[in-house]
């Protein structure tokens, strides 16, 4: 071992021990002072009460189902339609212009309304003109406005992937004598698709929480069955027990989703 | 009579109020001295509170409110108005209410957390149906095949989950508008309310809809009954329930409940 080895060892073993202790520390003053908090056993009481979470939690994972139906149909359509807004927007020839429009206001207007006034106006609204049953249903129009604000996102996201393809390669390509859509297809977008698959990660771990949303339009998912709950017991345990349940989701996804980041970094490098 | 005796005379009848207000069974007790501090919906809605004005006293939680705190020895501007979800009212941190009053159904379960006043009002619970499904029968095994709805925070899920166990699960909303919404696109047939709140929506809020049926109220697990919410472990119970019962024994809650909210024997009992 070289001196510097040694050196580096030994800075390594001192941060080690530092970040121990201070954890330790701030641990420790949680676990002591919060307790001690004049307010705490009311608190303990509405939100962390043993009994409730016991009684409430088995009903509220069956009703998470459904936000993993909902989550299901919906992501697919929303890719599907992200990249089609992406790539409409992306029109190069003169004569799709009005796609482009199209593409940029669509955007514009469903990244830049509130996911939930969304939900309200097509959950209410479109069956409001006098659908049949089951064609009315809030499952079917909730859904579609996540799909719609989503794919606004997704669509943005799809489109800097495309942006991040070297423009050589689309002229390299072309010199070749592929077509603008052979290009397109087999050379930008199996590229653009991969370096965006970790921000896309991203948004379907927020897709699954929004998912709730669909909640105010009539659907007993897991928010709405908790707040059921909530007012039966007068106890806010049910939405630390829904918390629970989707951090058990969301954390090893986002823990992925770091991974895949990482990986493409390092990859990148 | 003279300067003097008119001041001195004055003097007296403030010292009596005062002494009066002091005696009283709610003096220091209340969030602000000598005021009473009441939290009401956020809308409140007819015919509990007319026009979202609570401090008109014209409704029947208004009304009921003032005749409490008129026994409690409050006048009328000594009554303070604030607004409050019913989240707020169960947090577990300090209240900014002395008593909260919106329809709050009784129950063991919520007793557990906060207090509860003795009942001001035993409501039935109703069906109210959209345009399509007037023509249903009131009979359970009609109600059963209707698609069903209600807000999400009120005994009215419990409701239909036990009574009238429905072979679709019942979709559930935020609010009592959002329950007419749903109505209205026909995405829901039937919605359960207590009896005054479907009888106002019906003839009021959502066009074609009727309110088809009630459940008797003698029913054990129907025992809707409306108490004023306190903080859990409130000083002031014992004083509300003291005019509660005043204002039960003297007959003027019933000729409150009379003036506000409507006869509802019209509306025949679901078998």
């Amino acid at each position: 071992m070289t001196r510097r080895e040694h050196y580096e060892q030994q800075q390594r073993r001192k941060s080690l021990i530092i970040a121990a202790i201070s954890t330790i520390f701030v641990v420790v003053a949680v676990i002591i002072f919060v307790p001690m908090t004049p307010g705490w056993e009311k608190v303990q009481k509405s939100f962390f009460n043993a009994t409730v979470l016991a009684k409430t939690f088995p009903k509220l994972l069956d009703a998470f189902k459904v936000n993993i139906m909902i989550f299901a149909w919906s992501a697919p359509a929303i890719a599907v339609l992200g990249l089609m807004i992406a790539l409409a927007r992306d029109a190069k020839a003169p004569a799709l212009f009005p796609l482009r429009i199209f593409g940029a206001a669509f955007t514009d207007i469903f990244r830049g309304v509130p996911v939930i006034l969304t939900v309200y106006l097509i959950g209410f609204g479109i069956p409001g003109l006098g659908l049949p049953r089951p064609w009315n249903s809030p499952f079917i129009w909730g859904s579609l406005a996540l799909i719609l604000t989503y794919s606004a996102y997704v669509a943005e996201i799809f489109r800097a992937g495309i942006d991040s393809v070297h423009p050589s390669q689309r002229s390299a390509a072309l010199s070749l004598g592929l077509s603008e859509r052979q290009v397109m297809r087999d050379v930008i977008l199996p590229q653009a698709v991969r370096n965006v698959v970790p921000s896309q990660m991203n948004m379907l771990i927020a897709l699954q929480k929004d998912v709730s949303l669909l909640s105010f339009i009539g659907p007993v998912e897991i928010f709405r069955q908790a707040g059921v709950y909530k007012s039966l017991f007068a106890n806010f345990t049910p939405y630390v027990g829904a918390a629970i349940i989707f951090l058990i989701v969301t954390i090893p996804a986002t823990r992925y989703a770091d991974y895949l980041m990482a990986r493409q970094m390092r990859e990148r490098r | 009579m003279s300067k003097k005796m008119i001041v001195s005379a004055i003097a007296m009848a403030l010292l009596a109020t005062n002494a009066f207000a002091d005696g009283h069974c709610a003096s220091g007790k209340t969030l602000e001295k000598g005021k009473f501090t009441i939290a009401t919906g956020n809308p409140a809605y007819f015919p509990w509170v007319l026009d979202d004005a609570p401090e008109s006293g014209q409704g029947f939680e208004a009304a009921v409110a003032y005749a409490v705190a008129e026994e409690m020895g409050f006048s009328k501007q000594d009554v303070i108005w604030v607004r409050s979800s019913f989240d707020e009212a169960i947090q577990p941190g300090v209240k900014n209410f002395d008593v909260n009053m919106q329809q709050y159904s009784i129950t063991s379960e919520r007793d557990q957390v906060v207090d509860f006043s003795v009942p001001y009002y035993t409501a039935p619970m109703a069906v109210l149906v959209g345009a399509g499904a007037t023509n249903t029968s009131a009979t359970i095994k009609a109600l059963k095949g209707l698609k069903w709805g209600a807000v999400g925070s009120t005994t009215a899920v419990q409701k239909i989950g036990s009574s009238v166990q429905p072979d679709n699960a019942p979709l559930l909303y935020a609010d009592n508008a959002d329950v007419n919404a749903a109505i209205t696109a026909n995405q829901i047939d039937a919605a359960m309310f207590d009896l005054p709140t479907a009888l106002f929506l019906s003839a009021v809020m959502i066009e074609g809809s009727k309110v088809i049926g009630q459940f008797p109220s003698s029913e054990s697990d129907n025992a809707d009954q409306f108490g004023m919410l306190m903080e859990e472990g409130n000083p002031l119970k014992s004083c509300v329930d003291e005019a509660l019962n005043t204002i039960t024994g003297n007959g003027i809650l019933a000729s409150i409940e009379a003036q506000w909210l409507q006869d509802t024997t019209g509306v025949p009992l679901i078998k």
